[in-house]
């Protein structure tokens, strides 16, 4: 197909800048880019747009429901609902894309290493790698909270972990697919190094579907992260988290069922915009096809 | 088939001897002594010289291994920390319940959302596919806890129509079927809809077409049957999925199996419970993995043939 | 004539990659369809089988009259009573043509129980009867095999069964043998020959091997970037080829006594559907281009004795000098 010796890298670079924009030109990737755009703000402003502490209690004020002075009602401490979702944001946001980001870094170098040297290293790569695959994500990410130990470190540590196989899998696919394309093999001949050939040409080219699955991957991270925070495993109290929330929420829930609402909500959105945006990307670098884990 | 299924069975041991290891180490990567790991705080050096004895831990640590193994495979999974019983106890009695609810939920996933998918894809592009995949996409993107606990708010509390929590009778395990079924049913009909698409346009589906077959027919019978060979493929990788949606889900309705167990043990540093409930559930997934494949094999005449 | 298409386009979205298109063909006539990738062959096989729908497709103008009927406006429901029975398709690729999870047996023997309201034991007779007929052996062991375990010479003789069994007036093959080896290509050609002259057949060939066509076919219709170029019989058509497209495409069948380096192409490509030129669109790469030919789109006009040709400039003579 490709008849022509420049690297198809160069052209999905300079795409991959405009497509990140031009997702924004649908109307659902507008939305979705939009509420991912603001969470992100908000999280990372939250101090100065809230009067209110994340850990002040007002015990008197416990249980108020959704006011002028409380938009999203206070907890059994009575602290500031709203306050804590955004510094909540905070957590939930950084844990996973930290995670995420850790996962997609070590995939990368496993897959790619992987699949461009092939033979016995390859061999034991993919044995691991299905292995984890075939385990559903929270247990990988509980077996490795039960050794390290609940908290910021070991979630983000248990997410990594059970994400890996995802890019491991894709990335080495994608080298796969390319590694004896004409301008590869060209690049070979002309005497090449391994490293020149990978860092400049495979990984480049295998980096647009794999930013983008773990962009679609940072929504199931974050829905892990509150999964793991619901149990009690996750960020710390007073640490603010979404599941950390819900978890305590969850004995008030008659009480005050927006303890458990909110956050929920708030996860859910996210997700979904994450996966629309994520939809729309795909469409935009035309990847469908290419986002398969072969 | 059966020696199929038999060398897929053996296929299954370094699986599982690769997986016991993880859960092994467990107590030996955990920061702290291993004796005192697996004891309870404040207990005096003769109990330390049982566990000791017991587990080996003064020997080398393959040695070690092979005893803790030895024991799991002759149903020895020692004794609990907290309250002290056997642990094979402990999962006997959530065992039952983990079943109930994960098999209920895998069948409520397959079927729904196979014929989910399938009306999705024949009515693709119309108001019937986008509000069907745009429900689909909600329920693969809502945390699974969080689900049951709008479920319980809204049919249990408000509505008072199944209980709230606990396992008793079969309306116990709506809810929670419910819960784990949303989204194991989006996965499903999310790839029974693209596959049947992609079905749909291969070249034979052009030859039926030709050969004057009602479209219907070629949908069902053949496009359908094509479909679903993915379809077996993913669910039985995912399969996992549920057992992990179980895990979560228990917890939110309470109910005594090996989700609840698990939580549990890993909040109160249960170690021996945690390794056994792990254990059990990554024996779970293997079994069901194992499943598919047989069932992915009986589909499919060419994946017969690449094993005979 | 038992098929005759004229002035057919085809839509597809918003392009149009079939225009004014003319060929017939008769009882017992092979009529060959040719030209190069892309220039309309198979969406026309599809546009006769009605299957266009299939692909997103639709007639836009002219008409395709079978057996007096016209096809362009019977409904859905009646052109599947026509196809399989009276109109059959073997598609290009033998190797994917066929239900991978299904038994061979099967899949012929719905062609008799569907169009001829056989029962199962006897469609099943039927079919080993018309595998045997097609010089299939063991043909009742074939029926229980599965497409995996067969060569394509032979799914594409199962392929060729399939089409038999509904006993059709027309059969339209779209390159039938593309995919096979030369000496299987031989034989299923010659199978297809063999059926248009015992039992009368009509075939329509498609291909883009001018060899195949020059061997066995009665006549040609030769297609270029979605319009006709030239309809002849196929003699006159080797011999004295009037459209430069023609002219071309005859020069590159290799011959035995050719000189070394005498075999040549055609420069350039055939242009894809966005960019047909204005004008003939086989303009850029005639040697005989005009002015005219840049802008005029040449009508497809009566030519010889019942040819058709689309040029400004026909090269042997002809109503436009």
């Amino acid at each position: 197909m490709t008849s022509t010796v420049a690297p198809p890298s160069i052209r999905h670079s300079r795409l991959g800048q405009i497509a990140v924009i031009r997702a924004l030109f649908t109307v659902k990737g507008a939305i979705a880019g939009g509420w991912i755009l603001a969470l992100v703000l908000v999280a990372v402003f939250a101090p100065y747009l809230t009067s209110y502490g994340y850990d002040i209690q007002n015990l008197p004020n416990a249980f108020s429901p959704p006011d002028a002075t409380h938009w999203l009602g206070t907890d059994e401490f009575g602290r500031d609902v709203l306050t804590r979702m955004m510094y909540g944001a905070r957590t939930s946001l950084t844990v996973s894309s930290v995670a995420i980001g850790i996962s997609v870094f070590i995939g990368m170098v496993l897959g790619a290493a992987a699949g461009y040297f092939g033979g016995r290293f390859d061999r034991a790569v993919t044995v691991v790698v299905d292995l984890t695959w075939s385990f559903p994500e929270i247990l990988v990410a509980l077996i490795l909270v039960a050794i390290i130990g609940p908290g910021v470190t070991g979630t983000m540590a248990a997410i990594a972990v059970a994400y890996l196989a995802q890019f491991t899998r894709l990335t080495r696919a994608q080298i796969m697919a390319i590694k004896n394309e004409t301008y590869v093999e060209a690049a070979r001949s002309l005497g090449a190094s391994h490293t020149h050939i990978l860092f400049r040409h495979l990984i480049p080219n295998a980096l647009a579907p794999v930013l983008v699955s773990a962009m679609l991957a940072t929504g199931d991270a974050i829905i892990l992260e509150a999964t793991l925070g619901f149990f009690g495993l996750g960020a710390q109290p007073p640490t603010p988290s979404w599941g950390g929330m819900m978890s305590s929420g969850t004995a008030l829930m008659f009480r005050a069922p927006w303890i458990i609402i909110i956050p929920g909500l708030a996860v859910a959105i996210t997700v979904i915009a994450i996966n629309l945006y994520g939809d729309a990307l795909i469409r935009a670098l035309d990847l469908r096809n290419r986002m398969r884990e072969g | 088939m059966l020696g199929y299924t038999i060398k897929r069975l053996l296929l299954l041991i370094p699986v599982f001897l690769a997986v016991s290891v993880v859960i092994f180490s467990i107590i030996h990567l955990i920061p702290g002594d291993p004796v005192d790991n697996l004891l309870r705080v404040g207990s005096g050096p003769e109990q330390r010289a049982i566990i000791e004895a017991r587990y080996g831990l003064d020997r080398p640590l393959p040695v070690q291994y092979a005893i803790w193994l030895g024991k799991v495979l002759t149903g020895d999974l020692g004794t609990a920390i907290v309250g002290q019983r056997p642990v094979i106890d402990l999962v006997g009695q959530a065992l039952p319940y983990s079943l109930a609810l994960g098999a209920s939920a895998l069948l409520f996933s397959t079927v729904v959302g196979i014929t989910v998918g399938v009306i999705a894809a024949l009515k693709q592009g119309t108001w019937v596919d986008q509000t069907l995949m745009g429900g689909v996409l909600l329920g693969s993107t809502v945390p699974g806890f969080w689900l049951g606990l709008l479920l319980i708010l809204l049919f249990a509390v408000q509505l008072g129509w199944f209980p709230v929590s606990g396992a008793r009778g079969w309306t116990s395990l709506v809810l929670p079927v419910l819960t784990i079924g949303l989204g194991g049913m989006a996965l499903v009909a999310r790839i029974t809809r693209v596959s049947m698409i992609e079905a749909a346009q291969r070249d034979f589906v052009m030859l039926l077409h030709a050969k004057g077959m009602h479209p219907m027919r070629i949908q069902l019978r053949h496009v359908l049957r094509h479909a679903l060979i993915p379809v077996v493929t993913i669910l039985a990788l995912r399969i996992g999925w549920v057992l992990g949606g179980a895990v979560t889900v228990e917890v939110v309705f309470a109910r005594p199996g090996l989700g609840t167990l698990l939580i549990k043990a890993l909040n109160q540093h249960d170690y021996p419970v945690v390794q056994a409930c792990l254990l059990m559930l990554a024996m779970a997934v293997m079994l069901g993995t194992l499943l598919g494949d047989i069932v992915q094999a009986a589909m499919d005449p060419r994946v017969r043939a690449a094993i005979a | 004539m038992l098929l005759e298409v004229e002035k057919l386009s085809v839509g597809i979205a918003r392009i149009n990659p079939l225009s004014d298109i003319s060929f017939g063909v008769d009882k017992g006539e092979i009529l060959g369809l040719v030209g190069e990738s892309g220039s309309g062959k198979s969406l026309t096989a599809l546009a006769v089988t009605g299957l266009l729908p299939l692909i997103g497709g639709r007639v836009t103008a002219g008409s395709i009259r079978f057996d007096g009927t016209e096809l362009v406006t019977q409904p859905e429901a009646a052109l599947r009573k026509l196809r399989g029975k009276r109109i059959a398709f073997i598609t290009q690729n033998p190797m994917t043509a066929l239900d991978p999870v299904q038994r061979i047996g099967p899949q012929v023997d719905i062609m008799s129980r569907l169009h001829l309201g056989k029962s199962a034991s006897d469609a099943r007779a039927r079919t080993v009867d018309i595998l045997t007929q097609l010089r299939i052996p063991e043909a009742a062991a074939i029926c229980e095999a599965y497409p995996h375990q067969l060569s394509g010479g032979m799914k594409q003789r199962i392929v060729i069964a399939m089409a038999l069994a509904g006993e059709p007036d027309l059969i339209v093959a779209d390159e039938p043998t593309t995919a096979l080896d030369v000496t299987v290509q031989a034989q299923i050609i010659h199978i297809l020959a063999t059926l248009v002259r015992e039992r009368g057949l009509a075939l329509i060939l498609i291909t883009h091997d001018m060899g195949v066509v020059a061997q066995v076919c009665d006549k040609v219709a030769v297609l270029y970037a979605g319009r006709l170029a030239e309809a002849r019989a196929v003699f006159p058509l080797f011999a004295t080829p009037a459209h430069p497209y023609t002219h071309a495409l005859v020069d590159c069948i290799p011959r035995a006594n050719m000189a070394p380096g005498a075999l040549s192409g055609i420069p350039g490509a055939v242009p894809s559907v966005a960019r047909y030129p204005e004008g003939c669109r086989f303009h850029p790469r005639c040697p005989a281009a005009q002015d005219r030919c840049k802008t005029v789109v040449p009508a497809p006009m009566p030519y010889a004795a019942d040819g058709m040709i689309a040029c400004h400039h026909p090269l042997e003579g002809g109503p436009h000098g």
